[in-house]
């Protein structure tokens, strides 16, 4: 007799299908169906605009959809909203509810709001404060810490009462290079420790490229790509991007510049073409080799990111951010 | 229970760091309005400067439960931070009833400050000050719940503020200006708002032989509109929720 090991089957952690919700005569939220699973880092990226927001508000139970069904952990919260405030935690682009309470209070009342009592809410606050080198600044108001501090601050409050669902809005929007370290790793150990799923909305390619393991791409309120950030730029991998500065004014009478001026984004002497590897190499070798030269302040080639992923997919918008 | 008191204390400890002035303000404004208005009351009209000192009291409730409040969540809903309380496993209802409680109890020490003052100045009696402690409550509960109903269901931060700001001059005029010198006009008004059965109620506490009947249907009348201010502010909460 032969046994067949199964394949182990990862729980579905969020599931939406066919969600769809206006906002005003907009439609921001377009026929969207993704599904998350247990333990992932799943992103939702896309320009302002592109319907991010109210997706994740649909999501956490605060907006009921037109058409379409939510469910989380196998509970369906269209049916029932407030199923969805027992399972997840939600951090909005900002949390102006907390801004005048003290650091510590802030945190300690959003994980009794959660069901934790006093004690569990004081300790895990001062364990969450710790972590994210908040425990000086505990009895200052939000309102007088800086942008960064004020937004670890709003994290933590967050990341109380350990729930197994987190949806983070931008969570590191403001933050130092190792302030953003700070809430990646604690987010990490809470993800192996205890399988925490994190869905999260950035603009940043860069971040998105880092830390997710599954990205959906979002124009107008569509889903218009789903999948590792890997396999979405090998969606791309035959492109590279082509950046160029211009000293001067370029010399449109030039046939290699008016060639590649043709296939470019102008902005002002800055110029940016995506273009098939070998096509960037030959505009290259006749821009450097001929008398454009002299006028070319600076060029880069690149590999390709989410954000060309993004245009190639038939994304308009261009305020993806790089850093 | 633990939730109510969760959301209480941390709106009590917010409004303590950000309001302190402002309830000094409501304070002094009340006071000083008492100290000019001693030299226009008669000596000897009890029943005027029973309406001055009680409208003057019910003031400062206005000004902290129904001004401040309507302005705390007109910009709790032109931000979004509405957000944050509807992810929560709270209801609607009591983030309105702990926030409304916590301003309702902001406005206690200013109240019975004035109340006491009111009385030295104009030379009435203290022995029933302790319905006070009745009415405080009921008042700052129907003039809070009033205060959500304008944050909630104004379209902009601005016009809560406007509102809860015209709110709290109405109250000023009808409440200390003394009902029998009001044209007919102005009495219909002043029967037909809220805060004049709690100005009414305060009144009493400084009458020399109290109306026990009058005080109850004034108390009654605090009561329902705390419970119809407070549902309707509720039902505001869930719909400035989802817009």
């Amino acid at each position: 007799m032969t046994v067949v090991a199964a394949a182990p089957v990862r729980t579905v952690a969020v599931s939406l299908e066919g969600l769809r919700r206006h906002r005003g005569d907009v439609l921001a939220t377009d026929d969207v169906s993704l599904e998350v699973l247990a333990g992932e880092v799943f992103g939702l990226l896309g320009p302002n605009g592109a319907g991010k927001t109210t997706l994740v508000r649909l999501l956490v139970g605060v907006l009921r959809p037109e058409a379409g069904r939510v469910s989380l952990l196998g509970q369906d919260v269209t049916a029932d909203p407030r199923a969805a405030s027992r399972l997840l935690a939600y951090l909005a682009q900002d949390e102006p509810a907390l801004n005048e309470l003290p650091v510590g209070l802030a945190v300690e009342t959003t994980g009794r709001l959660r069901g934790l009592s006093r004690r569990d809410a004081r300790s895990q606050t001062a364990d969450l404060l710790d972590e994210l080198g908040l425990a000086d600044v505990q009895e200052r108001p939000l309102t007088k810490l800086s942008g960064g501090q004020r937004r670890l601050a709003q994290v933590a409050a967050a990341l109380i009462a350990d729930r197994p669902l987190l949806v983070l809005d931008e969570p590191t929007t403001g933050l130092d290079a190792l302030a953003r370290r700070a809430v990646w790793e604690i987010l990490r150990r809470r993800r192996t420790e205890a399988g925490v799923t994190v869905v999260l909305v950035t603009h940043n390619v860069v971040e998105a490229e880092q830390v997710l393991d599954r990205v959906a791409v979002l124009d107008r309120g569509r889903v218009i790509a789903c999948d590792t950030p890997g396999r979405l730029k090998a969606l791309v991998s035959n492109d590279v991007r082509l950046d160029l500065v211009w000293r001067d004014e370029p010399p449109l009478g030039e046939p290699a510049v008016a060639a590649l001026l043709a296939r470019s984004e102008v902005d002002g002497r800055r110029w940016s073409a995506r273009l098939p590897a070998a096509d960037a190499r030959e505009a290259l070798g006749r821009l450097t080799a001929g008398p454009a030269l002299a006028a070319l302040d600076d060029f880069t080639l690149a590999t390709p990111t989410l954000e060309d992923v993004y245009l190639s997919l038939g994304g308009r918008a261009h305020d993806l951010e790089r850093s | 229970m633990s939730a109510f008191l969760a959301l209480y204390v941390g709106q009590v400890s917010r409004a303590r760091a950000a309001r302190g002035p402002l309830l000094f303000v409501a304070t002094l404004q009340s006071v000083g309005i008492l100290l000019l208005l001693r030299g226009v009351v008669d000596e000897g009209s009890d029943t005027t400067a029973q309406q001055v000192v009680a409208g003057s009291t019910v003031l400062v409730v206005a000004f902290v439960a129904l001004n401040l409040l309507a302005q705390r969540f007109g910009m709790l809903r032109g931000t979004g931070a509405l957000d944050y309380y509807a992810t929560l496993p709270v209801s609607g209802s009591l983030v309105v009833l702990a926030t409304a409680a916590s301003y309702a109890t902001f406005t206690v020490p200013g109240a019975v400050l004035t109340a006491f003052v009111g009385a030295l100045l104009y030379g009435l009696p203290l022995g029933h000050l302790w319905i006070l402690l009745v009415v405080l409550p009921l008042a700052g509960a129907s003039l809070a719940g009033l205060g959500a109903c304008l944050g909630l269901l104004a379209p902009r931060p601005e016009l809560a503020t406007v509102a809860g700001q015209l709110g709290m001059s109405g109250i000023l005029f009808l409440g200390i200006i003394p009902e029998h010198r009001m044209p007919a006009v102005l009495q219909v008004v002043r029967a037909a708002v809220p805060s004049t059965y709690a100005t009414d109620a305060f009144a009493s506490s400084f009458a020399r032989h109290l109306d026990v009947a009058a005080l109850l249907t004034d108390v009654g009348v605090c009561l329902v509109v705390a419970v119809l201010a407070l549902s309707l502010a509720s039902a505001a909460f869930r719909r400035a929720v989802r817009a």
